[in-house]
């Protein structure tokens, strides 16, 4: 279970809430729906679910502990610009193997081209570059994935190649997916239990 | 006709490995109308080619980049030097992002700029300037302000601002939507269709297809750098049986509503084209013939296609 006790966040004592007392959990498996206006506090709380931030108040904790400060996060943040989340000055072999590279049938799933491996990141299309950004996220360590807009750049194409290969890796390894996502539709398909956040 | 891209092909010459030199056929055999009055949108996926056509038509391709076919305006060829005269004065551009924007000029001064470029006198551009503020919304008081000091839908009716405060006849909305919420993105496609209902062509370029049919006229669809159809934005309901391409259906049936249905495979890579249909490899229609020979254009149902079992 990952869960998010009492979470509150603003980014200044100055400056107004951006949520109070939030209580969010998420169990293997399972996949959570988040929406709400933009300005509201989705991506802050996954950044704060996912260890980047601190809370102001509670915390956040993975099967009654707190998240690892050091080696790979089993909760893993998918952004939505990837060239945001990919060092510009690796090539794409070098980004995969930042972790505990992806298997063979990972970079199938998504449609990976080997060609692309010794690309550089702007070599590649947005879409290519998201597919490679998903994939390093699925690897066994990986336990809860948080996907902020991940396909809101996509078509819709490529989105659902995206997330076919997405939620087979979740369901093989009982992975917890938390959504943000405007796009109501999408989190009907994907069956989400929804929470609108503001 | 106020657009007509006519068998548009693009490449580029990029450096492989040290002096050796490799070409990139990243547009092929695309073509594209839009009529005054008309909103044309071009959807398809990234990579597909579709912000390369607008840097085409305006004439800002790098210089690496060799061209073919023709593009023409009012019926008249764009040659290089007709695109530096038409650009921001004729054709105009609303960009993608706030970046497109001086960091370091007040946005006022950079709607001024742009109405002189388009063709409004200087005394009368800052009265045209204050029309259009209002006219989007925008308190005489955000002309003082520097980019950074407006939000995301600010910045976008400044964006939209900048392109419709001249006398631009046809106007390229690249990717207008993403990232904003619901009530913006209404917004910013009510605009657009305003100005095709005031006359003015308008080429809106998006991946996102249902924002594209709340507004469009007509749909032009590229994949791996060509168009492989132009439908009616009514052909686009039900199981989408009115859609002439096998790629257009397969991306109707992907949308979360319509199926979620993924394609076989990934598009081609310009480096990497294969000799036939450009979609063989995700086909599931797909034969010898199909792999023989790039497949023309022909009018099917009143819309262009590229496929041989249309």
């Amino acid at each position: 279970m990952l869960e998010g006790r009492d979470l509150s966040f603003r980014h200044h004592t100055r400056l107004p809430w951006l949520f109070q007392d939030l209580q969010l959990h998420i169990a293997p498996g399972e996949i959570v729906g988040l929406n709400g206006p933009s300005g509201c506090g989705k991506t802050t709380l996954a950044r704060i679910l996912a260890g980047y931030v601190r809370p102001v108040t509670g915390r956040v904790t993975l099967e009654g502990r707190l998240l690892p400060r050091q080696g790979y996060c089993p909760v893993q943040l998918i952004y939505q610009h990837p060239e945001l989340a990919i060092n510009p000055r690796w090539r794409i072999a070098a980004a995969l193997a930042e972790g505990p590279p992806p298997t063979a049938n990972i970079l199938a799933a998504l449609h990976i081209n080997s060609d692309w491996l010794n690309r550089w990141p702007h070599e590649l299309s947005g879409g290519e570059l998201q597919r490679i950004a998903v994939a390093r996220a699925l690897i066994s360590q990986t336990r809860y994935l948080l996907a902020d807009e991940m396909t809101a750049m996509l078509d819709a194409a490529t989105q659902a190649q995206i997330w076919h290969g997405v939620l087979r890796f979740a369901a093989e390894h009982q992975i917890g997916l938390l959504v943000i996502s405007h796009d109501l539709p999408l989190l009907t398909r994907l069956g989400a239990r929804v929470i609108t956040l503001g | 006709m106020l657009l007509h891209v006519n068998g548009l092909n693009i490449s580029f010459t990029i450096y492989a490995a040290g002096l050796h030199q490799r070409r990139l056929t990243v547009i092929t055999d695309l073509d594209v109308t839009v009529r005054a009055g008309e909103l044309v949108a071009i959807v398809g996926a990234s990579g597909s080619g579709k912000s390369l056509l607008a840097h085409a038509i305006l004439g800002i391709l790098p210089r690496n980049a060799e061209q073919g076919g023709t593009i023409a305006y009012q019926g008249e060829l764009l040659t290089p030097q007709r695109k530096a005269e038409l650009r921001g004065r004729q054709i105009a551009l609303i960009p993608q992002t706030v970046s497109a924007l001086d960091p370091l000029m007040r946005v006022g001064a950079q709607v001024r700029r742009a109405a002189e470029r388009g063709g409004i006198a200087r005394d009368r551009a800052q009265a045209v300037v204050d029309q259009t503020f209002e006219r989007y919304d925008l308190a005489p008081e955000v002309q003082q302000r520097y980019p950074f000091q407006i939000s995301g839908g600010m910045a976008r009716r400044v964006l939209v601002s900048t392109a419709v405060v001249g006398q631009a006849e046809l106007l390229i909305a690249d990717e207008p939507t993403p990232g904003l919420h619901p009530e913006a993105v209404t917004e910013t496609l009510n605009h657009l269709r305003e100005l095709a209902d005031q006359g003015k062509g308008v080429l809106m370029i998006t991946h996102d297809i249902m924002a594209a049919l709340r507004i469009a006229d007509r749909v032009a669809v590229f994949y791996a750098g060509t168009t492989v159809e132009v439908a009616q934005a009514a052909d686009f309901s039900a199981a989408g049986a009115q859609l002439r391409h096998p790629y257009t259906q397969a991306l109707w049936r992907a949308l979360p509503q319509n199926g979620f249905v993924p394609l076989a495979d990934a598009q081609p890579a310009p480096d990497a084209l294969p000799q036939g249909c450009l979609f063989a490899a995700s086909c599931p229609h797909v034969t010898a013939a199909c792999q023989a020979e790039r497949p023309a254009a022909r009018t099917v149902r009143a819309g262009l296609v590229r496929c041989i079992h249309a």
